[in-house]
Formats: C-alpha cells, structure tokens, sequence
C-alpha cells in the first residue's frame, strides 16, 4: 500500500515512517495507553518542539468488545446487559437510549412511574459521571483532595444505585418497556438524603477550586475549542455548550417527560477547559434539581408495560443477600401454573419480536450525544445495534486543541474531554 | 413532519432530481435516499441550505440475505441541528462487490472517525478520506467484522505463539498430548 504524503500511521509497525517524515528536532513521544491521566486505555502521540505539541494523534481500540456484534446474536432483552457496559459512567443512559430505540420500534411507551424513575436516577448518573470528572482531572492537575472528596460522593451514589438496582455499576435496571423492578421500600428517602446533603459538599469543591489561582492558571485559554469547529467535529454535550451553544436533548427533544421538569442549561462563552469545568459544575446543581422534583412528585402505577407478549415475566425482590426471584412467583411458575412456566420459558429463551424498521433515537448523557441506531429485520434479535458514542466523537477534537500548547496543558484537555474508553471502544 | 422540514426536503428534490429520493416517514423519522454519485453534494445543500449543521451519526447496516446483492450495505447519515429539533436520515446503498462511497470528511470533519470505523467494520472504503485506515481492529487483522458473513467463531486463533483450532475441529482433545491448542 503506498503511504500518502498526508498519511500518518500509528500502529506498531508505522513508527518508523511518522519518525521518517517529521524533521529532526521534532521529538515524538508515545503517551499511554497505560497512563495515569489518559482515562483508562488511551494512547496518545504527541509530536514536540521543545515543550510545544505540534500536532496529537490518539489512537483507541484497545478496549474494543465487539459490543454491538454481540447484541446482534442475543435477543432484544438481553441487548440491555451488553449496552450498559459500553460508556461504564453512565450506564442507565446506555441503557435508556437502547430501550427507548427498541420501544420506538415496538410502538410502546413505558409508563409514567417508570419513565420518571428513569429520569431520576439518570439525573443521579449523571451527577456521579461528572463526580468522577472531577475526580480525576482534580487528580491530574495536582488537587489530589478534590480527588478524594469526589470518589466520596460517587461512593453515595452508587449506594443508592446498589441500593435500587442491586448492582453499584452495569445495572441492566432499565428494560424495553419498562424497568426490571419498582423502586424497594426506602430508596426515596435515600434519595431525599443526598439531595439535602449534596449541595453544601459541592460549595465545598467550589471552595477548593473555583477561586484557586492554581487551578484558574492551569485551566484558563486551555483547550480552547469554539463553536463553529466543536459542531464542525460532531462534538455535544458540555464541551459545546462550554463554547455558548445551548444545545441539550432534554430541552430540544424531550424524552421520558423531560418537559416537565423545571431546569435550565448552563453554558459559558470562553470555550476553555475552565468554562467546561464552570458548566459541568453548574449541570450537577442543575441535575440535582431534576432529581428532587421527581422524587417530590414520583407517580405511581406499574414500572411496566400491561401487555405479556413484552413484559418481562420474572417478578425480582429485594432479599438478604441482595436482589433476586421472588418466591412467590417461583411457586407459581414451579408449582401452581404450568401455562405460566410455560410463558415464562418461551419470553426468556426466545424473546419477543420487533417489528421491521430502523430507528435512531439520541440521548442526552453526561459527555453528550448518546444515540442508538438500532435495526430490526422482524426477528427476535437486533439485526444491528450501532452506538453513537459521544466520547468517540468528541475525542477527534483532541489534537484541534492540543495544537500548539505546552506538553503539561495535554493533561488538562483531555481531562477537560472526559472520555470513557469503554464508550469510544465498544 | 414539520412544514420546515418539508420544504427543505422539497428544495433537495428539485435542486438534484436524479439522485434524491421522496421523503420517508417511519417511526417519527423522516428519511431521504440518495444514490452513491450524488451524497456529498446533497449533504453539502442540506449544511447549507437547510438547518442542519451537525453531523449526529453516520453508520452502516450489512443487509446480507434482507436486501438484493446491489443494496448490500446501507450508509446512514442522521443531520441534525442545534437551532431546531428536525432530523433528516441520508440513506445510501452500497452495492456488493464495489463497496466505495464517497467520504463526507470534506463536509463535516467528525466523518472521520466515524468512517474509519465503517471502514474497520464493514469494508466500505470512503472516497476522499484523508486517512483511512481500521480504527479499533488491529491493523493486520483480516476481514470485516460487522459483516453478517464473518464468522461467528470457527476461525484460527492466534495468541503468542499458540494456535487453538476452530471449534468444529477441536474433536476430543486428550488432557497430555495430540491437542493443537495446548502450549508446549
């Protein structure tokens, strides 16, 4: 193969030729994919002149599942247990996004317990994901306590996560039509207690960081990323709204009764990893909002769709020992109703079918848009399940912003980035 | 459909009669299908004349056995806009056997990772990509996985140095000697 004069290879065996056609003071220097600040497997290549990157390169595959060729030999059930994994820090937006897709096909609409239960603990995703931003560009840039503080309440989080789903992380909570389960008893009050303890822990990160002129002079005309070259490059979520665009799913299009619930989007025009840092700070007092009027109003009602031929049948409790069967209904399908038993086996093994078509349904999650193109041929598997992961776009704004800056300010952009390699991988 | 939309659409049609089809409505989604010859400069009229600014998605489908030989592979573009919540769907085939469609790099440059991927997955080479190479597969690998005719397992393995057979000619491996796949 004849290598173009623009062509840049990255896998081991093309160093030679990115070394042949780069001048001699220009050093290049390989950065990951085992790197502390590189979020997981992302290997960066950087060429240097001096202390200044002249371009970036990043190279990603090597957390690479085959997620989406999977989903394709299970059925639409299942596909749930697979999308979760993808973009590990928000797994109820995977989740939600393929539901959603699958139920658009199906021509359903969960109810509206469930579809605020979604939203609620979505918001609470959320406000975890941008925790453990936080966290880690705290980490990178030497604010080592903003790292602990941030884990801290991740960690409540996911209690309440463990608490509700049984699982602290790749719930497969959320289900086409509905949810796996209702809330157990004690989940809105544990969700009333972060809500009251959250903001005070917040003003505490803000103290830290907000007027640290570490921090400012670290993050400050870093990674400056406008709008016209973010919507050029794909690039949503709060790295575009960071440059002033007001862009949000949850107010453009709302799913999951968005619309009734009172917030706005923050945004900031100065489009640096300082302006990202003042709106994800803002999104999490904006998503804790969301969080409390749900859990004020929650409806009641089933958290699945009526209709047996979709509905899961399995009835799951809260034991001792965590979530699991509920004996009552093991009783029935064992003991009392072989119609049951036999409903049962055929919805679990088989699956239900999904009408022929293709849908593209987007969500809005922390790192942006989440989109899910899901093709059915009438089976009862997926003929194709594509994701638009919003952290595999928004990384090839990585060397756009990197250009030209100091080799330290690499860190604070691609922490600025937030990506999650499981998300860009697949 | 929104009326905005639908004029739009309508404006597509007359400025390129050949090439773009009537809009499709499914499922709350309108598409437009356009032929190969004719996609960059469509998309490039839908950027610039219509609201869509933003390149939401751009993914393939391998429709072995659904669709005839010379619709094979479907290439689908979702525009969307941050002004306004309409989203238009491109849809163009790719027949079997000339797997080439031109690259929307030129339009949007966040096509590029996403055709290194329908690269890397499908075999669908993108005319015009400034760089078209696989993306998450490793760079020697051999085929196309998201295509239906890849095999699900059943392929040689390779793993330093080892060698494990596909599993229809595994047989009955002794537990000491005779197995391909043990290390030695």
């Amino acid at each position: 193969m004849s290598v173009a004069e623009n062509e840049v290879f990255l896998g081991g065996r093309d160093w030679e030729t990115l070394h042949a056609r780069t001048d001699d003071d220009t050093l290049i220097v390989n950065m990951g994919p085992q790197h502390p600040s590189t979020h997981g497997v992302l290997r960066l290549v950087l060429e240097l002149d001096g202390e200044t990157v002249v371009n970036a390169h990043s190279v990603v595959g090597y957390l690479h599942t085959g997620i989406e060729k999977n989903a394709e030999v299970r059925n639409w059930t299942q596909g749930v247990t697979f999308v979760t994994r993808m973009d590990y820090l928000a797994p109820f937006h995977n989740e939600l996004g393929y539901c959603l897709a699958v139920e658009r096909l199906l021509g359903i609409e969960a109810p509206a317990r469930a579809q605020a239960i979604r939203v609620m603990l979505g918001e609470l995703n959320r406000i975890s994901s941008h925790l453990v931003w936080l966290a880690t560009s705290g980490m990178e840039l030497g604010a080592l306590s903003v790292m602990l503080y941030g884990f801290r309440e991740r960690e409540l989080i996911l209690d309440i996560f463990e608490h509700v789903t049984g699982l602290r992380m790749n719930h497969a909570y959320v289900r086409p039509g509905g949810l796996s389960t209702d809330l157990p008893d004690g989940s809105i009050e544990k969700i009333k207690e972060f809500v009251e303890l959250f903001p005070a822990r917040l003003d505490e990160y803000e103290t830290l960081l907000t007027d640290n002129p570490t921090w400012i002079e670290r993050n400050r005309g870093i990674g400056i990323l406008d709008a016209s070259t973010a919507l050029g490059l794909g690039v949503t979520g709060p790295l575009l709204r960071a440059a002033g665009v007001p862009h949000d799913l949850r107010k453009q299009a709302p799913y999951c009764g968005y619309e009734q619930y009172d917030f706005d989007v923050p945004t900031d025009d100065a489009a640096d990893c300082l302006a990202r840092y003042r709106v994800r700070i803002a999104e999490m007092r904006e998503s804790l909002k969301i969080v409390e009027q749900v859990a004020n109003g929650l409806p009641g009602g089933p958290v699945m769709v009526d209709d047996p031929k979709i509905a899961w049948p399995a009835r799951l409790t809260l034991g001792h020992d965590g979530l699991g069967n509920d004996p009552g209904y093991i009783r029935t399908i064992m003991g009392e109703s072989m119609e049951a038993l036999i409903h049962h086996f055929k919805l679990v093994t088989e699956g239900f079918k999904v009408p022929a078509g293709e849908v593209y349904v987007p969500v809005e999650s922390p790192r942006g848009e989440l989109g899910y193109h899901v093709v059915s041929t009438g089976t009862n598997k997926p003929w194709r399940v594509h994701t638009r992961d919003p952290s595999f776009v928004n990384l090839q704004a990585m060397p756009v912003m990197v250009r030209g800056g100091l080799l330290a300010d690499v860190i604070a952009t691609v922490a600025s980035l937030d990506p999650v390699m499981g998300g860009v991988d697949r | 459909m929104p009326a905005a939309l639908l004029d739009v659409l309508a404006g597509v049609r007359e400025r390129f009669p050949e090439v773009v089809s009537e809009p499709e409505e499914a499922f709350g989604e309108t598409s437009i299908e356009v032929a190969r010859t004719g996609l960059r400069d469509v998309v490039a009229y839908l950027r610039d004349e219509g609201p869509f600014e933003l390149l939401a998605d751009w993914s393939a489908v391998d429709y072995l056995g659904v669709e005839p030989p010379e619709r094979r592979f479907l290439c689908a573009a979702v525009l969307a806009s941050v002004r306004h919540p309409a989203r238009v769907r491109v849809r163009v085939f790719i027949p079997q056997g000339d797997e080439h469609c031109p690259s929307l790099t030129g339009v949007w440059a966040g096509a590029d990772a996403l055709e290194r991927e329908m690269f890397d997955f499908f075999g669908i080479r993108f005319d015009g990509h400034p760089d078209l190479r696989r993306i998450f597969m490793p760079d020697e690998w051999d085929g196309h996985p998201q295509r239906k005719d890849y095999p699900l397992g059943g392929t040689d393995v390779a793993y330093r140095g080892a060698f494990v057979p596909p599993p229809d000619r595994r047989g009955q491996p002794s537990t000491t000697s005779g197995y391909p796949g043990r290390l030695s």
